[in-house]
């Protein structure tokens, strides 16, 4: 069957499952934009920014598992999209990225619109392919979707030059890969799960960190039945958390420069740290040399390359997690672990995760607690990056598996809308909230307009502080309070901004206001906009600075004078 | 976690697709993890469609565990081993312009000689070296050379093959793995991954 390039697309997405994609055409991608009526099956969202279709098709890999696909044009289309796909190779999300490029016999002549995008784009994807034929789109339309969501999932971009998707050649869209220099690993090597086993069994004080690859290989029931069994406390990292119940009495939360004081502090005491799916990123860590110094580790990753890169484990093993658990649970013994899992409450009692009561003003914490209280820990959780972003993490109780949505890894303020318009594509069925910035909101939010023409219903939480507070916070600690840009003295009136989108907005002031807003905004149909105007103030706490240890860990001031 | 290993120099052989931008996914990941490359050699294989890379790097064990596994994941590089010193031939192409006059031109080419090295041009004012060698040997003749006066140096990086007992085939999974890495991922316990054809690569 002869195509032209643009339907092979179209059909090579059709056959990969694709039922949706977020772009904005643009001269030289318009050649397949013309082609998409010949395909119903392929649901267009027209974003406002091409970073936000990055974004959403991010948030709708995330949240199924399934490739999330983005169109922009060639130049300013293509630069535009870059921060959503480098935050979804640093999260490891399945996306396709399709650009337009400008004609082949222009590539090279600094045309109109041309930018080097494979160039551009090189060390931040998982691989990107610049295609040169229409004959060779179906093995390479093959290749991508296959890199993007297999081994350690990520973003691919095809770049495609105008002419190309107007050329015809034979369709004959491949059943399978030929790429040998890339074999995903599945089962770990026997010998090592057999060390691994052998550590475990002489541990006293173990500790399960679950990274995104327990959400990623869905092995959710694998986690929870090796933490049973061996008793293993379960410390989730911020893009493990969603993948073990957060009310399981085994679940320690989050590790790191904003997580729980106890769960690092049971990490500083215990003698075996069991990473799965994760990479000990520096916010978990904080200084390598002084991170879990009691510890043997052991490693489970699908990526050789993180084994050691961080952190040098005393056992590594490459595999995806939920074939090695399989093979590892077996071989671990009952265990009772109830002096380590008393002294881990008695941490939680003494450093427990905290805030002051408030008087009438909003603490932006009630805000996250009365939307997980009233969303019974049901939603999807959206975020952007900063200070709401690590009360969300502290605070949602997420009752269903993965349920947050947050750029972790590249943290992009401006991730929030985008994100949590993907995932309530891609879950219609689901409430959808994002925890929003004032900062982050207002670098995307021109998808407010995405969401009403689309009819997308996402429940917009803006946790207004009038700054960029994580920022703000730093200047408390580090900068003697100088307030160096970090104000906004400007901003918008969000209600009336909902409104001109066509949206409802609603505005709470007082503590006694936040319930009966949430309350509404889950009552409306379609998307709402709720302005939480919070405390200022008031700052995320414990906090590991970076490039120290536990020790150097500070705690709420008003805690500690409690505790005294 | 270690600290302070000895840095020794290792050399790296990749074999890679022989498309377009692939030297620059290489270079950019090595640019990019800071790594410390002080040679690069790169030429087709015995395989079309295939290429050798050489890589001459700097570091302690950690590091040369990133580089193997960054190397790795480059979905256009194939194979990568880390050749050990001994089990191993190292050599390098060099070739010298030495300014020469009637006087000194005999000498030069004496010293070339001794070297096995060729004369492979010859003017009124110098004389166009070549020697082939591992390194030590290239750096020698340089060093004689100088006082002649060398105009130009043109050295092509180290190339590197295993010797014969040490030699295996290529397979799409082998490799050296560092040691607190069990294996790569794909050992016997394996099974095939859906839609992974079981690919077949030449021998070398």
């Amino acid at each position: 069957m002869k195509l032209n390039g643009g339907q092979m697309i179209c059909q090579a997405l059709l056959n990969e499952g694709v039922d949706t994609v977020f772009g904005i055409p643009g001269g030289a991608i318009m050649p397949l934009y013309q082609t998409l009526p010949q395909y119903p099956g392929l649901r267009h969202i027209l974003v406002r920014h091409e970073q936000g279709a990055a974004m959403a098709a991010d948030g709708y890999g995330r949240v199924t598992g399934r490739v999330g696909v983005c169109f922009a044009t060639s130049g300013p289309g293509a630069t535009n999209m870059v921060t959503g796909l480098a935050g979804a190779m640093m999260d490891s999300v399945p996306v396709v990225a399709i650009t337009g490029q400008v004609t082949r016999e222009a590539i090279g002549k600094d045309a109109f619109q041309e930018t080097d995008v494979t160039g551009v784009t090189l060390p931040v994807l998982k691989h990107n392919y610049l295609v040169m034929t229409a004959a060779e789109l179906p093995r390479v339309l093959k290749e991508a979707f296959y890199l993007a969501r297999s081994g350690r999932p990520g973003p691919v971009l095809v770049d495609v030059p105008k002419d190309v998707f107007v050329e015809e050649a034979e369709f004959d869209y491949p059943e399978t890969v030929e790429l040998p220099g890339y074999p995903p690993p599945t089962y770990g090597d026997v010998e090592a799960v057999q060390r691994a086993a052998e550590l475990i069994a002489e541990a006293k004080r173990p500790i399960i960190m679950a990274g995104h690859g327990i959400i990623l290989s869905e092995a959710y029931k694998e986690l929870q039945d090796f933490a049973e069994k061996g008793q293993f406390p379960v410390s989730t990292t911020l893009l493990g958390i969603s993948s073990f119940k957060a009310d399981h009495v085994l679940n320690i939360g989050l590790p790191g420069m904003h997580g729980s004081a106890f769960a690092s502090h049971a990490i500083n005491e215990s003698d075996l740290l069991i990473g799965l799916g994760m990479r000990f990123d520096d916010r978990v860590t904080s200084k390598v040399s002084l991170f879990a110094p009691k510890a043997k580790v052991i490693h489970i990753d699908i990526d050789p390359a993180e084994l050691g890169k961080n952190v040098r484990p005393t056992v590594g093993i490459v595999g995806n997690v939920k074939h090695v658990l399989e093979q590892l649970t077996p071989l671990v013994e009952r265990a009772d672990r109830r002096e380590w899992l008393a002294f881990i409450d008695e941490l939680r009692i003494r450093h427990p995760l905290w805030r002051e009561d408030s008087d009438d003003e909003i603490r932006p914490q009630d805000v996250i607690q009365q939307i997980s209280d009233l969303t019974d820990g049901k939603a999807i959780i959206a975020t952007g990056v900063g200070q709401h972003q690590m009360w969300a993490a502290q605070l949602y109780n997420f009752a269903e598996y993965n349920s947050f949505i947050t750029s972790g890894g590249l943290g992009s303020m401006g991730y929030e809308v985008p994100s949590a318009m993907g995932a309530q594509v891609a879950c219609p069925d689901r409430t959808v909230w994002t925890i929003a910035g004032d900062g982050g909101f207002q670098m995307t939010m021109m998808e407010l307009a995405t969401m009403v023409e689309n009819h997308i219903p996402v429940k917009i939480a803006l946790i207004n502080n009038f700054s960029l507070g994580m920022v703000r916070q730093w200047q408390d600690i580090f900068y003697n309070h100088d307030y160096v840009a970090t104000l906004y003295t400007g901003n918008p009136d969000f209600v009336k901004l909902a409104e001109a989108f066509g949206m409802k907005g609603i505005r709470a002031t007082t503590k006694g206001e936040v319930g009966p807003a949430v309350a509404e905004a889950m009552e409306t149909a379609g998307p709402v906009l709720v302005d939480f105007q919070v405390e200022m103030s008031e700052n995320v706490y414990p906090f590991i600075p970076p490039g120290t240890g536990v020790a150097a860990m500070v705690e709420d001031p008003r805690l500690v004078e409690r505790r005294a | 976690m270690a600290m302070n290993e000895p840095i020794k120099q290792h050399t790296v052989v990749a074999l890679v697709y022989d498309r377009p931008g692939v030297l620059n996914r290489v270079v950019s990941m090595v640019r990019r993890r800071a790594f410390n490359i002080s040679s690069l050699a790169v030429g087709h294989s015995e395989t079309p469609g295939l290429s050798r890379m050489t890589f001459v790097v700097e570091g302690d064990d950690t590091m040369l565990a990133q580089v193997t596994g960054q190397l790795r994941k480059l979905i256009d590089v194939v194979h990568v081993s880390d050749l050990h010193k001994e089990n191993t031939v190292f050599r390098e192409l060099c070739l010298l312009r030495v300014q020469a006059t009637a006087e000194t031109r005999s000498e030069i080419m004496q010293i070339a000689n001794i070297f096995r090295a060729n004369i492979v041009d010859v003017s009124h004012d110098a004389l166009v070296v070549e020697i082939t060698g591992d390194e030590d040997k290239v750096d020698s003749l340089e060093l004689l050379m100088q006082k002649f006066g060398v105009l130009e140096i043109m050295r092509s990086g180290r190339l590197a093959m295993v010797r014969g007992s040490s030699w295996q085939p290529v397979t799409s999974t082998n490799g050296t793995a560092p040691s607190w890495v069990s294996n790569t991922g794909a050992g016997a316990h394996t099974k095939v991954a859906e839609q992974q054809t079981s690919a077949v690569l030449p021998p070398g």
